[in-house]
């Protein structure tokens, strides 16, 4: 379990309810902005919940400790989503959600890594992220530190070659330390991405190169929670990767519907009728 | 049928005529790509890189190496012989080696990336960027084949890494002459606390500046000899050919100085402009390098932000894609041979 020394955090807190309680930051970060990629947030929120308060190490009030689990977001564009989980975790104060994206804020609309305490790498160009991960992961090997490096991925980096770069290499150096989360959405800036690029299987294209694959249904915290829980226990001294399935905009029936979400339009009035909506059902 | 545009300087004829061999005396081939610059009857010393490398290493853990496939040809394999353990074989992947090597600086590491100086900065140039100088890691990028130092072409021919390169912020620059040069800088730029890309030279490479007292400081241009009609200033092994080139001049009564600048950023414009503005001296730079963006520009652009206006010139590679062939025969047809400059410094007298 999550080491949460925060006096937010506590361990008796549904996945559930922290991932509702992540889509409900987000959405707020979302309203003061006039706009965000809301889609991505509402959709990953589930992985979210499972990484940060049930798969990793770490202490709220020193986010640079040596022992924590690093998460590297190669997908800059995600931030509101990370930093939606960041403040749910307790490592960012909720009373900054309202400075997000704001001049001076420590929350800009991509990530970066001096702006955020707990943005490990400065995302933005997709394709970055899994090749800095292994050099994270070579380097707490040779510290003989046992920490895990999670690197979320989206679907559309995956079109970038350096991407398999890394895979190959995380591969090559056995890097058991190293689990990749794929939020596999099926949108990108034109569209769909599987009308961009021919991904194929995905799960058989990472197990053929050599990776322990699990692809599940990214929005089913139960799912979620037990590929994360094989992804660490596995003793094979291969990396790990997990490809969530998820849906855009989850967990907000209007806006689900809608049909190109990469930057989806929220009018100025649907921001309230979406917290609303989450506001209607509760997890426990 | 579309036909490559040749530069104003090639010597490139049409691929549809055919050649006639020259005669066996009169010929010459190729440079082998791993060619240094040995072939002027100097003293030399055998990869002074890799041997920087293994010293450091002796000292401090932090030190690792990478390489893409080319630890041999940038003199990274002494140091992976030495430290097997120390050393990650990166494979064919530029972009790779870089984040790598990003990732292993954030966790406290100093990383040594070694490729030829087209792949750094044409291939992982956004690599670079982001992962890390955007972030100010320490990690070391250090070059083989900088400029015009092979005959294979545009390929390998790293012409425009400085221009590429200066313009990122956070980076240091470095551009060493000669063996010892090459020696010091890994030294200085592993104490340096940010991201560095040096130029290499490999292989048996010359001593030359020791001869003058010369020792590498980090962001200092220094004097290497004084003369009262021209002022060198120039980088890289066209130090060493400003220096004959001074010799050279010296039997003709021209008497020339040479300034030589290592470090192309920061740019140490005071000890510049102090030189520039010697009364009666005509300013020419002189780099292994495309005249756009590189050290002339540099200088030219920094003095006149001085307030300092002087006679300028400029020895460099023209704005084109270089031919293929042999070295020597190149560095003359591009006007960076000892008799090369020593032409041009007479036209401009």
């Amino acid at each position: 379990m999550a080491e949460l020394l925060s006096p937010k955090a506590g361990n008796n807190v549904s996945l559930e309810r922290r991932a509702w309680q992540i889509r409900r930051n987000a959405l707020l970060m979302g309203e003061v902005q006039g706009q965000g990629y809301i889609g991505q947030a509402l959709g990953v929120a589930d992985v979210l919940a499972v990484s940060y308060f049930h798969a990793m190490t770490y202490r709220a009030e020193d986010p640079e400790w040596e022992g924590r689990d690093r998460f590297l977001l190669s997908i800059g564009h995600y931030a509101i989503a990370l930093y939606a989980a960041l403040i749910e975790a307790g490592i960012l104060p909720e009373d900054e959600i309202e400075t997000y994206g704001m001049d001076e804020s420590r929350m800009p609309m991509s990530g970066m890594a001096s702006y955020t305490p707990g943005m490990e790498i400065t995302g933005g160009s997709l394709g970055q992220g899994l090749g800095i991960a292994v050099g994270v992961a070579l380097g707490l090997k040779r510290k003989d530190n046992p920490a895990f490096v999670y690197n979320l991925l989206s679907d559309g980096e995956l079109g970038e070659g350096s991407t398999w770069e890394a895979v190959m290499s995380a591969v090559q150096w056995k890097l058991d330390n190293l689990i990749a989360i794929v939020d596999f959405n099926d949108q990108q800036a034109d569209g769909k991405s599987t009308d961009a690029l021919a991904f194929g299987d995905e799960g058989a294209k990472w197990a053929a190169f050599g990776w322990f694959a699990q692809t599940v249904d990214g929005n089913d915290i139960h799912a979620v929670k037990e590929a994360f829980d094989k992804a660490r226990a596995d003793t094979s001294a291969r990396p790990r990767v997990i490809i969530c399935n998820t849906k855009m905009c989850k967990g907000v029936p209007f806006l689900e519907e809608r049909d190109k979400t990469h930057f989806i339009r929220v009018e100025a009035d649907e921001w309230a009728k979406a917290l609303a909506h989450l506001d209607h059902e509760v997890p426990a | 049928m579309t036909q490559a545009v040749f530069g104003a300087n090639s010597r490139r004829q049409s691929k549809y005529v055919a050649r006639v061999a020259a005669s066996p005396d009169a010929r010459v081939a190729t440079s082998a790509m791993i060619a240094s610059l040995d072939a002027e009857g100097r003293e030399t010393v055998s990869a002074p890189f890799g041997q920087a490398l293994i010293d450091l290493a002796a000292k401090r853990n932090d030190i690792v190496g990478l390489s893409a496939d080319l630890s041999k040809y940038t003199d990274m394999h002494v140091f992976a012989e030495k430290h097997p353990d120390r050393f990650y074989q990166m494979g064919m992947a530029e972009q790779l080696l870089i984040s790598a090597a990003a990732g292993l600086a954030k966790e406290g590491f100093t990383p040594f990336a070694t490729t030829y100086a087209v792949f750094a900065s044409r291939r992982a140039y956004d690599f670079i960027a982001m992962a890390i100088a955007e972030e100010n890691l320490p990690v070391k990028i250090v070059c083989a084949l900088p400029g015009l130092t092979t005959g294979y072409g545009p390929s390998h021919q790293a012409t425009e890494d400085i221009a590429i390169f200066r313009g990122l912020p956070n980076m240091t620059i470095i551009d060493p002459c000669d063996a010892e040069d090459v020696y010091q800088a890994t030294h200085a730029i592993a104490d340096h606390n940010g991201p560095v890309y040096m130029r290499l030279l490999r292989g048996k490479v010359p001593n030359v500046l020791g001869g003058y007292g010369y020792k590498f400081k980090l962001g200092k241009a220094q004097l290497i000899h004084d003369g009262d009609d021209v002022l060198f200033i120039s980088s890289g092994f066209m130090t060493m050919r400003t220096i004959d080139a001074a010799k050279a001049l010296a039997k003709d009564g021209v008497s020339a100085a040479v300034l030589h600048v290592p470090t192309i950023k920061p740019l140490d414009l005071e000890t510049i402009a102090a030189q520039a503005q010697r009364k009666g001296r005509l300013v020419i730079t002189a780099e292994n390098h495309t005249i756009m963006g590189g050290l002339g520009e540099a200088v030219g652009a920094g003095l006149m932000r001085q307030g300092v206006f002087v006679p300028f010139k400029s020895i460099a590679l023209p704005d084109e894609f270089l031919d293929a062939g042999a070295l020597p025969t190149l560095h003359d047809q591009y006007g960076i041979s000892v008799g090369g400059i020593v032409n041009s410094v007479k036209s401009w007298l």
